[in-house]
């Protein structure tokens, strides 16, 4: 049986660039261009490379109760969020798992701009709306188009095209003019561990505005293959992946996420549960892992210690271009996950040996 | 005069006498994209047809290679281990996998000639 896959406003612009498309989340997306995955990831980290992310669920949570809301759904500060500021949070459920992360901006005094995962949007928002009472509202933008401008150039590239961006700094939010195209709007954040933009302009604008960017010089076109590659390297987890609902936030090493107030009284969907888990201290965690050689540990290789007791499994992994070297993500054992630890990832049968790493694999470079 | 032949597997088979090298199509090169890792089958290692002997890692995937005959490994190309992406730079040349005797010269003739091979690609 053949779905039909809905597409983007750039599909018409992909297919030009003659992008290899695929499934993903019931799109047809780009994985790649003809400039390859390896290449396209280190003109990323060298450059700009421009994303379609479209993708995924943009939508404004409005009213009186915007934030009250939100903070019954996620372990945030979003009271606490100024206006023209974004951040990571985290859709938690009742068993204290993770339904999806996301990023919430405050674009008004109760006003609220969130991006979510695509292949949760539909659940993540029909969770948000279960929850609205009278009076506060959750618009999603079906018609709105996503593109990520990431890597160090962006910010140079990008202020071409709306001069306001320059004054923007990390996780900023800003409706800007975009020269000859109006209104968008950009947060100064991604998801490569790099500066750059997203930017979120109405779809029937989209294709102009990526065919402005995809002019400039500094910039290429970039697919999912080396968003997956970018991410991991940056450390940062994929939902479905590195966390879902049966990882708390605590194991997945994203305790920072919970925020110091919300800690007094844990008034959020599975609070109770981080509590204990806080208390009394995660059984596993989150790590990263450098591999020796050059063979790559994919998702699904189990982790094991030298002695050959499997304790773990990968739940990202793969080959990172800018370290000419194999990492990976998994979950181990908290005594375990200390840096350094020698272990072992089991590849087509045979242990390959690794050591706990440090996360990010390649340091951020944000514009604080 | 050398021959060539290929299988339903998007691998190449060069005759150079009674050795025949073995390697993946420029068609398998492309759709694995940039290759970071290969595993070798070891020299004097006997391989019967249609076995997996090697592996190639793209930065997307992970994919078996066949022997496409039965016989013995001879040759590995020791050279991809520290260059793979010459597997993309030139599938049917620098990015040779592996030698090997043939225990049965009619498993060659019975492979894909490029007629035949260029059709399977096409009908993909």
């Amino acid at each position: 049986m053949s779905e039909t896959l809905l597409t983007t406003p750039l599909d018409t612009l992909h297919r030009e660039r003659g992008a290899r498309m695929v499934p993903f989340a019931g799109y047809a997306m780009p994985v790649q261009y003809p400039m390859g995955i390896l290449t396209e990831h280190l003109h990323t980290r060298d450059k700009a490379g421009l994303f379609d992310v479209s993708h995924m669920g943009q939508a404004t949570l409005k009213g009186p109760d915007a934030i009250a809301t939100l903070e019954k759904l996620c372990p945030g500060d979003i009271a606490g969020l100024k206006p023209g500021r974004q951040r990571y949070s985290l859709f938690t459920t009742e068993s204290g798992g993770i339904s999806d992360d996301f990023m919430v901006a405050r674009v008004g005094e109760d006003e609220l701009f969130l991006v979510v995962n695509a292949a949760c949007k539909d659940a993540d928002f029909a969770h948000v709306a279960t929850q609205l009472p009278v009076g506060t509202t959750l618009t999603r933008h079906e018609d709105r188009a996503l593109l990520a401008l990431q890597g160090p150039l962006a910010a140079a590239v990008f202020a071409r095209h709306a001069p306001a961006s320059a004054a923007m700094k990390f996780m900023d939010i800003a409706d800007l003019d975009v020269i000859g195209l109006g209104r968008v709007r950009a947060t100064r954040s991604g998801y490569t561990g790099e500066d750059g933009f997203e930017i979120s302009i109405p779809g029937d604008r989209a294709e102009a505005f990526a065919r402005a960017l995809l002019a400039e010089p500094e910039v290429a076109a970039i697919g999912l293959g080396a968003r997956d590659s970018l991410r991991l390297e940056a450390g940062l987890p994929l939902y479905g992946h590195d966390i879902d609902t049966t990882t708390s936030p605590i194991a997945a090493g994203l305790t920072f996420a919970i925020n110091k107030r919300r800690k007094m009284d844990w008034g959020f969907l599975g609070g109770l549960v981080m509590r204990d888990e806080l208390d009394n201290g995660p059984s596993r965690l989150r790590v990263g892992l450098r591999l020796e050689g050059r063979a790559p540990a994919r998702e699904g290789a189990e982790i094991a210690r030298p002695d050959g007791t499997v304790i773990g499994v990968v739940t990202s992994g793969g080959f990172a271009p800018s370290l000419n070297a194999p990492i990976a993500m998994g979950y181990v054992p908290a005594a375990d996950a200390v840096d350094g630890t020698e272990l072992a990832i089991i590849v087509r049968g045979k242990p390959l040996p690794a050591r706990v790493s440090p996360m990010p694999f390649v340091p951020h470079r944000y514009f604080r | 005069m050398t021959e060539i032949r290929y299988t339903q597997d998007h691998e190449w088979v060069r005759l150079e006498g009674d050795i025949a090298v073995v390697g993946i199509t420029a068609h398998a090169a492309d759709a694995l994209g940039d290759v970071v890792f290969v595993e070798l089958p070891e020299p004097g290692r006997e391989v019967t047809q249609g076995e997996a002997v090697a592996v190639v890692e793209s930065v997307k995937a992970a994919s078996d290679v066949y022997a496409p005959l039965a016989g013995r490994i001879t040759e590995s190309n020791a050279d991809l281990e520290s260059s793979p992406g010459n597997v993309n730079l030139g599938p049917e040349a620098e990015g040779w996998f592996f030698k090997m005797s043939l225990a049965n010269r009619a498993e060659f003739d019975a492979l894909l000639d490029a007629a035949a091979y260029a059709k399977l690609v096409e009908e993909a």
